[in-house]
């Protein structure tokens, strides 16, 4: 096997701490190898863009390898705490008879960063909303996030708009879905409500702490990222769910109003 | 931290926070505001894990009661099962984030903590007087087991439900391992 790490699941399997202030700098680094081995690192995006626990057949026949080999690596992704474990029967039956529960993958939501040198701009984001909150500043704020938005919309839009084939409410929520993507925000469309949702938070830790602050934030970044980018009939809305973003977005494409573009 | 949700059967958690209104609820500047009180406040009385909130009977909301010298001071006083049920209202509920989001329209910047958390045993409703002391005491002291806050919550005193003692040492049962402030 072409393992490079050193050993990241000897000491611990599976454990996904937190902190782990205990553990050297090699440990904390092990992910960084485990990813290392691009077999590993398309099964990893592939796991954690499902939003759902993911098989080991399911995720071979996507990295277009074998089960074995990606059970293995699969494993050795859960070891280093990248992914999280859980069993389930997919049968459907339940009791004797029903089978052993299948070993389920998804991602771990344990944060892993690298910066090297080392920055700290979660501590500097901390001190900043403290500040705006103790000042009130949070109009401040949100024409600041507003106007950061437009301008990250715009440039989105001249970069993009080629590789979305047309103009019309489609092709400007492809266009949308991809420049979001870029952001980190993973966008899915929720077939029940027909609106863009996302699944990953980017500010996570600061909305954890500072949740007013940052999701009005966050909801203005979006609201102005769409205006810039043209995307017409989108309307951004706060729409909470766990573990997700906290804004939801309504584009003309999903959102039963598609005929009206028809003739664009 | 899982165990700060606390014991639901024994245990409620108490909250009180206070905000300087940027003009009387009827006048134009808190229209949005005003127009907001009904449907989130029955969100609330809806919301999983409520379990009481401070209200006249007359408006059906907290608005009337203003006991600090400031008149501006507006208040809102609950109780809810656990921090997470709290939580999950005030955060993570769509229109009261959204209204979060929009505060300041409403309400000027405090320069001090507006928000204190605290146990008390289930069943008991706190009053205006208990809430303005434990506000008082985070204030005083920072975050402990009688008075804290989402970022530092503490666990319910499952092990000794000792209503009655004297708070003043704001010590912590011997049984958790939560540092005390004092």
């Amino acid at each position: 096997m072409t393992d490079s790490a050193s050993g990241p699941g000897d000491s611990r399997s599976g454990g996904s701490r937190s902190g782990g202030a205990d553990s050297s700098a090699s440990e904390e680094l092990a992910w960084v190898g485990v990813l290392g081995e691009p077999v590993r690192l398309r099964l990893y995006r592939y796991v954690a863009a499902r939003g759902v626990p993911v098989g080991r057949a399911e995720a071979a026949e996507a990295a277009g390898i074998q089960r074995t080999l990606a059970a293995f690596h699969l494993d050795r992704l859960a070891e280093a705490g990248l992914l999280d474990v859980v069993y389930r029967r997919t049968s459907g039956r339940a009791g004797p008879g029903a089978g052993r529960p299948a070993k389920l993958y998804l991602r771990s939501p344990e944060e892993h960063s690298l910066s090297l040198p080392p920055r700290a701009y979660d501590a500097a984001a901390e001190v900043f909303a403290e500040a705006i909150e103790a000042a009130g500043a949070e109009p401040e704020l949100h024409a600041a996030a507003r106007a950061h938005g437009e301008r990250e919309g715009r440039a989105a839009r001249h970069r993009l708009t080629s590789a979305a084939a047309t103009q019309d409410a489609e092709g400007a929520a492809a266009m949308l879905c991809a420049a979001l993507a870029e952001r980190g925000y993973e966008p899915y469309t929720d077939q029940e409500t027909g609106t863009l949702r996302l699944r990953n938070c980017p500010f996570h830790r600061i909305a954890r702490d500072f949740p007013p602050l940052t999701c009005g934030m966050n909801h203005e970044l979006l609201a102005g990222f769409v205006a810039g980018a043209g995307a017409r009939g989108v309307s951004v809305r706060m729409d909470p769910r766990p573990g997700e973003c906290c804004v939801a977005i309504a584009t003309a494409a999903t959102s039963g109003t598609r005929s009206k573009n028809n003739n664009d | 931290m899982s165990d700060a949700t606390g014991d639901a059967r024994r245990h409620h958690l108490a909250q009180f926070n206070v905000g300087r209104l940027r003009g009387p609820v009827d006048s134009p500047e808190l229209r949005g505001f005003a127009e907001l009180l009904e449907p989130v406040n029955a969100l609330a009385d809806a919301a999983p894990g409520f379990v009481w909130r401070l209200r006249d009977e007359e408006t059906g909301d907290a608005t009337t009661f203003r006991p600090y010298e400031d008149p501006d001071v507006a208040l809102n006083l609950s109780v809810w099962e656990s921090v997470d049920a709290l939580r999950d209202f005030v955060y993570r509920s769509g229109s009261h984030l959204d209204a979060m989001r929009r505060r300041r329209e409403w309400f000027h910047p405090m320069r001090e903590t507006y928000l204190v958390l605290w146990w008390v045993p289930a069943g008991h409703l706190p009053g205006l007087p208990e809430a303005m002391e434990r506000l008082e005491l985070l204030r005083a002291i920072g975050p402990g087991p009688d008075a804290f806050t989402f970022r530092d919550p503490y666990p319910a005193p499952d092990a000794e439900p000792a209503p009655d003692a004297d708070r003043a040492t704001n010590a912590v049962p011997t049984t958790n391992t939560m540092p005390t402030t004092t």
